[in-house]
């Protein structure tokens, strides 16, 4: 079998097909969140998606694992993992993909663990339901997770209940937990904002170590740049429920093809340029009840022309593997990088 | 975790200055019942040179302060004094009738979880639903009755109209006690369970909505397995101390309903010994009454503590 031959041939493990979610109102205005998102991850890839509070991420992240809020409901769309429409599936089906197939990974470490149980338990409790594992096996396979995330004495912090350790600790205990069956999905929802810059990267390395060791693809939420580039190998760029700007990470750092990455890059600090001027976004993000016509951006774009506010601006492939929702990005990025 | 109990000893010795003070209260408040003893003793025939005599003997015609002083320094010999009614030392009475007091309100408090648990899950299942709203308001309904009146109508359906419980009484066996106690607990819980099925609804919630709730839902958890693995043990732990607060409450209303099933209880004991003004009598009851919700308050932080491993009250303690 050839190199080419092979490649073709992998399915995507995740596929989101113009995914669009909102809460319903019956008295009209009802907001739209995330507004036709298309992407899709292919088995083993670590995929971001990028992009300020309110930017449908975490919501997106929420659908595909099927836990959107009370109210929150996808309108539209498909939502395809292993082949399978998860959005069709029974409760029952969509249980028991969950933990061996596609597992998930919380923002607050502090308030994702339950507090009355021992995190070994908890551990534990996937691989109890899922691999049909004895109660000692179990507990076992929970210290060996608890281990690989590099805690010392992993027999005695799988007893500690979560308020008898830190925020690192606990996220790794979540990591473990997460990857205590093997998925061969993992969602990741901002699981480093909560903790210290230093703790942060030290769980970066092992969340990326382990899904490496597993063969786990993973699905990467956050607003830092600088974490989806120490993580992920492709990114989404969102902005107001729409994908902005899709890519590789290393093309997207070296040659944003819209105008907002680019603006998110001049609002961040880098570390290579210390000197540099900050460069916030004048405005705010549109509202979700009432979207402006055209790019959702473009009130805020230095760029924006006339016919940016009206019309749909569909991703459009402008590099090889490199999209961008921008009319103007050949203008604006075409001939100068 | 056995540690973490160790507030316990200290606690019960708590419960030393609270009986005190009860004492206290109970002691001059049953002195202000207008009439005398010795009168209901001898009864309405009786000539007042008689009654005096009664009296005189009795020591009621010294100094309350005296008095009040004579029955402390009695106490502190473990000695409770002497029924005037039965001319048998109260405590006897007390212990011969405190088991089915206990029994009552323990059988009460059963039936109180089997009502409250499932209905509260009910509800919290789908908030906003016609049966959420079923399940707060008809409750409400137990809430606003006086307990007498949902005795005396359970009384009237369920033991004179259809006959399947006995009317009043004990019985003699275990099983016999459940079925004649079963009314009357029944009656207590209906009193009771409104507040608690609010309080479980709302932590249930509220538990339902927490960030663990979502992790288990993400390891597959769901249904039966969701509720008892996560919901049910962190929703029960605020209701625990608004059942314990309302012990006391069902202890008072055990006074009334052991009244209507006549049921020999501590409660039928206090009202008949008022009645008769059986002060000793009156004063046994009241005081172990105080000790019982003093133990109930110590209980309940116990309970508190197994549930919740973040909980630790010896730090208060030396605090």
């Amino acid at each position: 079998m050839s190199v080419v031959a092979l490649s073709r041939t992998v399915e995507p493990l995740l596929s989101v097909q113009h995914l669009t979610i909102g809460i319903p109102s019956s008295g009209g205005g009802h907001a739209t969140l995330v507004r036709d998102v298309s992407f899709e991850v292919g088995p083993g890839v670590r995929y971001g998606l990028v992009g300020e509070s309110g930017s449908g991420k975490s919501m997106t992240l929420k659908a595909i694992a099927g836990l959107l809020p009370r109210g929150v409901e996808v309108l539209e769309g498909e939502i395809h993992f292993d082949g399978d429409d998860v959005l069709t599936m029974s409760p029952h089906e969509r249980r028991r993909i969950m933990g061996p197939r596609m597992a998930m990974i919380f923002q607050e470490p502090m308030t994702a663990l339950n507090p009355t149980t021992r995190v070994g338990k908890q551990i534990a409790e996937g691989p109890r339901r899922h691999l049909g594992l004895s109660k000692a096996d179990a507990q076992e396979l929970a210290v060996d997770m608890i281990r690989r995330t590099g805690i010392p004495d992993p027999a005695r912090r799988a007893r500690a209940y979560p308020h008898e350790l830190s925020g690192g600790l606990r996220q790794r205990i979540m990591i473990a937990m997460a990857l205590s069956c093997k998925p061969a999905l993992v969602l990741c929802d901002e699981p480093t904002t909560a903790l210290d810059v230093t703790v942060q990267d030290q769980v970066l390395r092992l969340l990326a170590q382990l899904c490496d060791d597993m063969g786990s693809a993973l699905t990467f939420v956050t607003h830092d740049l600088a974490v989806v580039s120490q993580t992920c190998s492709r990114l989404s760029v969102m902005y107001a429920g729409r994908i902005m700007e899709e890519g590789n990470v290393r093309e997207v750092y070296e040659a944003p093809q819209h105008p907002y990455t680019e603006a998110l890059f001049q609002s961040a600090p880098d570390f290579d340029d210390p000197g540099r001027r900050l460069a916030p976004i004048p405005g705010l993000p549109p509202s979700l009840t009432d979207p402006p016509p055209g790019c959702p951006f473009a009130p805020r774009c230095q760029y924006a022309i006339e016919s940016c506010s009206t019309g749909s601006k569909p991703l459009v492939e402008v590099r090889h593997r490199h999209l961008s929702a921008c009319d103007l990005a050949d203008q604006i990025f075409g001939g100068t990088r | 975790m056995l540690s973490r109990l160790k507030f316990v000893p200290m606690r019960l010795l708590q419960a030393v200055p609270v009986a005190f003070g009860v004492t206290l209260v109970v002691f001059f408040m049953v002195h202000l019942i207008p009439g005398n003893p010795a009168e209901s003793i001898l009864g309405a025939q009786a000539t007042p040179a008689k009654v005096a005599a009664l009296t005189d003997q009795m020591g009621l015609n010294q100094p309350v302060v005296q008095q009040y002083w004579h029955f402390l320094s009695n106490l502190a010999h473990g000695n409770l004094g002497e029924s005037y009614t039965y001319q048998v030392p109260v405590l006897t009475l007390v212990w011969q009738r405190a088991p089915v007091t206990l029994l009552l309100v323990a059988y009460s408090v059963v039936l109180m979880l089997i009502i409250s648990i499932p209905l509260s899950m009910l509800a919290a299942s789908r908030p906003g639903h016609v049966r959420d709203h079923a399940v707060r308001v008809i409750p409400l309904v137990g809430l606003g009755m006086p307990q007498f009146w949902v005795g005396v109508m359970l009384l009237l359906v369920f033991a004179v109209g259809t006959g399947w419980f006995p009317v009043g009484g004990y019985g003699d066996t275990m099983m016999d006690h459940l079925w004649y106690l079963f009314l009357p607990a029944l009656t207590l819980a209906i009193s009771i369970s409104p507040v608690i099925i609010r309080s479980l609804r709302a932590s249930m919630l509220n538990v339902l909505e927490s960030d663990y709730v979502a992790t288990a839902r993400s390891k597959g958890a769901g249904g039966r397995s969701l509720f008892a693995g996560h919901v049910l043990r962190n929703a029960i732990i605020p209701a625990v101390s608004i059942v314990g607060v309302n012990l006391g409450y069902l202890v008072g209303g055990t006074l009334v309903i052991e009244k209507v099933f006549a049921i020999p209880g501590l409660g039928s004991m206090l009202i008949e010994s008022i009645f008769a003004r059986d002060f000793p009598s009156v004063q046994a009851v009241a005081l172990f009454v105080a000790v019982f919700v003093v133990l109930v308050g110590v209980l309940t932080d116990v309970v508190y503590t197994l549930l919740d491993p973040r909980v630790d009250l010896t730090q208060r303690m030396n605090a």
